[in-house]
């Protein structure tokens, strides 16, 4: 009897919550032309790694962004629509960027995704974003996956890491002829990638590649093996808490081999703070001082370059918390290159606008080589410029080199690198 | 109460079927009408629930505690998911196969778990919980590393139309899942297997001079909450596409048991409570956060502190859960509405509320 009656009492309480649920989700329907896009705004969310073993350093990236789209939203935005960023935790765990991003699309209702960062966790999101038709920007991953067009929606930005393993590569064989090479590699596309690029150059110098799983902090046995392998010279594709952590091993071990590491690991300010944070204060940037590099922007501290000269007063006026370090640059690098593509999108923004006129290129930004964004080519910078750590600072030498991530030759590129006032987005 | 009852037929699985044919309805109806964000959490609230239901049967019936839940939820989620990308398998029958895989898995805990007690039950079970995600980075060839396995999103049929939303499908998925473990549990619990559960639970020595096999009853519970971790990992991997060391963290073990006992223990409207707070708790803790423009570092472990304060909140204000209030709200409304009748019928005043046997 009891059970009965307390059954069909149940029943009807479910039913009040479940319709409870239904009532939360409703609204936000925008009348524009596309979701998330009005007359006089248009918003864009991104999934960023706030927290977790990614986050030191580029938990900066996305304040960076907004702060810089604060200043582009004060001197009038683009097109007559400012710019709402909302970017979401996922703590570079793949499973939080699957919620958070269909969250995004389909609770918060984004135009767009911009700079989504990660390689292990934006390629669980590409299939779902291209199904649901939105424009995925500015992938903050150098990944090969983004290349060509299989993603209609998809465009990477920094320089697929193939690209950069080839050209770091090729400076290894001409600079290190007969060293042995050991790569310590983050075991995803990303780490994957650099260390095909590596092979594609110097293949018979490898003597050992370690790969280590992001979370594992302890990379003594990678290490190890790297030195017993006789390695001397150590190639890190590595995120910035790795490229500490296996410093700070080979220092205990007192192995010295010659640094080279992807410039998305090296970040002196960053690892150099890690260091100090690692080691209670005890190590700091002299454990990475020498360490060759590259980059596909100028240096942060390059001042005299008017692209740093105008992030730092973007920095200084909104984001001046964070330190001004090569995570703020790319925030506001990649925020540039977003800005210059709604400006092309034209006053009628759709998601299919925004694609085509990516899909045009010719994006010439603070990059020191071109993007290579056309109908069959959605990935980014089509190289690098080589640089060292010296000081712990980053100092670039060499003229930037392009390539492909094929067989293509690797060919300096003498471009002349456009002011910020030539793009029209601000301050012309 | 009394009109109600000669409605539902006697036999228990006939009346489950029944019950199970009216969730779906509602369900159904439901499920229309939510936004397709709402669609994806009424999913996780249905695979939640599938994991909790097994978990109550085994802590709230059987006594055996489980930190162990969610590394099986991880069994079930790979094992989905390689039979769908590797071997091609359609997704019922994946599904089914993950069920299958991860009650071999139980089995075999089930086998250590029936040996021991206590505190090193929930340890035994709590290393399964901190070590099996360590095998997807052991052997990242096979399980994808941190990287995780992904499959590529269900279709829906195309005899629903070519804008049916993909979360609503998944929803679909989902809830039949759970609706699947509702009726098998549901005559689990209160057929034999039920009893024998409950007198090993109250007194071990009592059950085995009755007749009852306490060791074999112990295997058979883990077995049966397992099978459910296992389709709970399975319907995972049907809404989110994807199996990584990082949703089967240690966390997703605690807040597993914290869900029954919010919910209420032993009971699968406990589990349905249980999977709801799960889903919705951590999307007002993120409100909660917001609006006190807290730090990321905060933020990210709010839920897990709001667990715990729920939970300590539960225990004090009501030990037997959210299902124990309804319960006693129920009563209360019962007693009021039978106090009203004999009053319009002109009765005394020495009503005395119709007690009825504490149902379990």
């Amino acid at each position: 009897m009891t059970r009965s009656w307390s059954r069909a009492a149940l029943g009807a309480a479910l039913v009040a919550a479940l319709a409870a649920l239904a009532g939360c989700g409703g609204g936000g329907g925008a009348s524009s032309s596309a979701p998330g896009v009005t007359k006089t705004s248009v918003t864009i969310g991104s999934h960023q790694p706030l927290t977790g073993p990614a986050a030191p350093g580029y938990s900066e990236i996305a304040p960076a962004s907004k702060a810089f789209f604060a200043y582009v939203n004060a001197h009038g935005g683009i097109n007559g629509r400012k710019i709402n960023y909302i970017y979401k935790d996922d703590g570079y765990n793949p499973t939080n960027t699957v919620a958070v991003t269909r969250q995004l699309v389909l609770q918060s209702k984004v135009f767009a995704i911009f700079n989504g960062l990660g390689t292990p966790t934006h390629t669980k999101v590409v299939q779902f974003l291209n199904a649901e038709k939105v424009p995925d920007l500015f992938v903050a991953s150098g990944c090969p996956c983004w290349d060509g067009a299989k993603y209609p929606e998809t465009f990477g930005w920094q320089t697929n890491y193939q690209i950069e393993g080839k050209i770091l590569g090729d400076y290894l064989k001409q600079h290190f002829a007969g060293k042995k090479i050991g790569v310590f590699y983050q075991d995803d596309d990303f780490g994957q990638g650099g260390l095909a690029g590596i092979k594609q150059q110097v293949g018979d110098q490898v003597v050992s590649a370690q790969p280590y799983q992001p979370g594992n902090t302890n990379v003594a046995p990678q290490i190890t093996a790297i030195q017993k392998a006789g390695a001397q010279v150590l190639v890190d594709f590595t995120v910035p808490a790795y490229t500490a952590l296996g410093q700070l091993t080979s220092f205990k071990l007192g192995y010295k081999p010659q640094l080279v590491v992807s410039n998305v690991g090296i970040d002196p300010t960053t690892v150099g703070g890690l260091l100090k944070a690692f080691s209670k204060g005890k190590a700091g940037t002299a454990l990475i001082e020498g360490a060759l590099t590259d980059g596909y922007l100028p240096s942060p501290t390059d001042t005299s370059n008017p692209w740093i000269a105008l992030f730092k007063q973007v920095h200084d006026q909104y984001d001046a918390s964070a330190p001004f370090d090569g995570n703020v640059e790319f925030g506001m690098a990649a925020a540039y290159t977003f800005a210059q593509a709604l400006k092309a999108a034209g006053k009628d923004l759709t998601r299919e606008s925004l694609v085509k006129a990516v899909e045009k290129g010719g994006f010439a930004g603070p990059g020191v080589v071109p993007v290579r964004y056309s109908p069959t080519q959605h990935g980014g910078y089509g190289g690098v410029q080589l640089a060292k750590v010296a000081n712990g600072k980053l100092v670039t030498f060499g003229s930037p080199l392009v390539t492909d991530p094929g067989s293509g030759p690797i060919q300096p590129y003498n471009g002349q690198q456009p002011s910020p006032a030539d793009g029209g987005i601000v301050g012309g | 109460m009394r009109r109600l009852r000669p409605r539902l037929p006697e036999q228990t699985l006939l009346r489950h079927l029944l019950l199970a044919a009216l969730f779906a309805l509602v369900l159904y109806v439901v499920s229309l009408e939510l936004s397709p964000f709402d669609n994806l959490r009424l999913a996780s609230i249905a695979y939640y629930f599938v994991a909790l239901a097994g978990l109550t049967v085994l802590t709230g019936l059987g006594g055996q505690i489980s930190l162990g839940h969610g590394a099986l939820m991880a069994i079930g989620a790979y094992a989905a998911v390689i039979l769908i990308s590797r071997s091609g398998w359609a997704l019922v029958p994946a599904l089914a196969g993950a069920t299958v895989v991860t009650a071999v898995a139980g089995t075999l805990v089930g086998v250590v778990a029936a040996r021991l007690r206590g505190p090193y039950l929930a340890g035994a079970t709590l290393a399964l919980a901190v070590g099996l995600p360590g095998l997807a980075d052991k052997y990242p060839h096979a399980f994808g590393g941190e990287n995780g396995l992904t499959v590529d999103p269900p279709i829906p049929p195309s005899s629903l139309g070519a804008a049916f939303p993909l979360e609503r499908w998944e929803a679909w998925i989902a809830c039949g899942a759970a609706l699947v473990a509702f009726v098998m549990l549901a005559g689990l619990v209160r057929g034999r297997m039920g009893r024998a559960l409950r007198a090993v639970r109250d007194d071990e020595v009592a059950a085995a001079l009755a007749g009852i096999d306490v060791a074999r009853t112990h295997v058979l519970a883990f077995v049966v909450s397992a099978a459910c971790a296992g389709l709970a990992g399975g319907a995972f991997v049907a809404v989110t596409q994807l199996a990584a060391p990082g949703a089967f963290q240690l966390a997703l073990s605690l807040s597993l048991l914290t869900g029954i006992v919010l919910g209420g223990l032993g009971s699968l409207w406990g589990a349905l409570w249980g999977a709801i707070a799960l889903v919705l708790l951590p999307s007002w803790s993120d409100r909660l956060a917001h609006s006190l423009s807290l730090s990321d570092n905060v933020r990210s472990n709010l839920p897990l502190a709001l667990y715990g304060l729920a939970l300590i909140g539960v225990m004090v204000l009501a030990p037997s859960g959210i299902q124990g209030l309804v319960r006693r709200l129920g009563r209360r409304i019962r007693g009021l509405s039978e106090l009203i009748r004999r009053l319009a019928r002109g009765g005394g005043a020495d009503v005395v509320p119709n007690r009825t046997e504490e149902s379990a």
